[in-house]
């Protein structure tokens, strides 16, 4: 069954308070080639049955209503994932 | 019903004959936490609770309305994203916006509940320095004019408890310089930033005052030996009075 995929981040202005955990605990493992972490979410949308325009135009609208909050944080990609 | 303090001295309210009337509703959400508190807070206060459910329809006859604390829907997704989408909050948001500008005050998750359900402006991330914290907090009140604030002294410093895991309120520079200059900052961390909240911002009011929103837990600070040990520990009935006091002055 296809997916639709949203990935969502934290707008680039706002510190990640997360990401910044991250990157100070992955020298300590050894990785010590990233300057910068940023955490965001990745949500898959099941559909039964072909994704139409009408359908992915549903997913758009409820990334930017329900999936992200527009103040601190930014749809960066909406896209099909056939299974 | 009148409440009995269980340790310490009654708290003396100058409550108006016809505070008692007076009907404040509190809403409870899958996973809120505060409700009851929140609801004890108004009966000292001299008024009564009325509890509203999320899944409601309807407000009733309440004069004003009390989001409390807690972790509505488990916090998933974000902080209140899916508790403002609660039949009950259209009809909050509804009221609040109307001419009759119903008072509402959300306290921590309640105010998260505020801000995703844009009737408060910014949000609120994880705080900077990641851990849950609990402490008692100073705050200044920076506006006595709201709804909420009307019994406190411009500037007045008060005590409550804080305890929030993402409390750190943010909001792009435009937004911060408007609230500043509209005097829409109603509460501000005094001594000590305690979750990296932008322009020590503790508390925010929409425009006309009715709605305010704050991290801090006043409902926890009404009654003697069980608030804060700074200071009298009763300062947030302030909150709850100001609102009935505000209601009766409207009633006039």
């Amino acid at each position: 069954m296809p997916r639709i995929v949203v990935d969502v981040m934290p707008k680039p202005e706002i510190l990640d308070p997360q990401g910044k955990a991250i990157v100070g605990a992955l020298p300590r493992l050894g990785f010590t080639a990233f300057s910068s972490v940023r955490q965001g979410k990745r949500f898959e949308l099941t559909v039964d049955g072909e994704v139409t325009e009408e359908i992915l135009a549903q997913a758009r609208n409820a990334a930017e209503t329900l999936l992200s909050n527009p103040v601190i944080e930014d749809v960066v990609n909406v896209e099909v994932v056939e299974a | 019903m009148t409440e009995l303090p269980l340790i310490g001295e009654a708290v003396a309210v100058a409550a108006h004959p016809r505070l008692a009337g007076a009907k404040i509703g509190v809403v409870t959400f899958p996973g809120t936490l505060d409700d009851r508190d929140a609801a004890r807070a108004v009966r000292l206060a001299g008024a009564t609770p009325v509890e509203l459910w999320h899944a409601g329809t309807t407000l009733g006859d309440v004069d004003a309305v009390v989001i409390p604390g807690g972790f509505s829907y488990g916090d998933y997704l974000r902080a209140g994203a899916i508790a403002r989408f609660a039949p009950l909050m259209s009809k909050i948001i509804d009221a609040a916006n109307s001419d009759a500008k119903l008072p509402v005050l959300g306290i921590c998750n309640g105010f998260q509940i505020l801000t995703e359900s844009h009737l408060l402006p910014g949000s609120m991330i994880k705080n900077d320095h990641l851990k849950f914290m609990c402490r008692d907090q100073v705050l200044r009140v920076e506006n006595n004019t709201t709804a909420w604030t009307g019994d406190y002294a411009a500037g007045q410093e008060i005590t409550v408890p804080l305890k929030n895991q993402d409390g750190q309120y943010i909001a792009d520079e435009k937004t911060l310089d408007a609230l500043e200059a509209e005097g829409r900052v109603v509460f501000r961390y005094v001594g000590f930033n305690p979750n990296g909240s932008r322009r020590d911002i503790a508390g925010i009011s929409n425009a006309p005052g009715n709605v305010v929103g704050l991290m801090p837990h006043p409902e926890h600070a009404v009654e003697a030996g069980f608030g804060p040990e700074i200071g009298s520990g009763t300062e947030g009935l302030g909150f709850f009075t100001s609102v009935l006091n505000k209601i009766v002055g409207d009633n006039k």
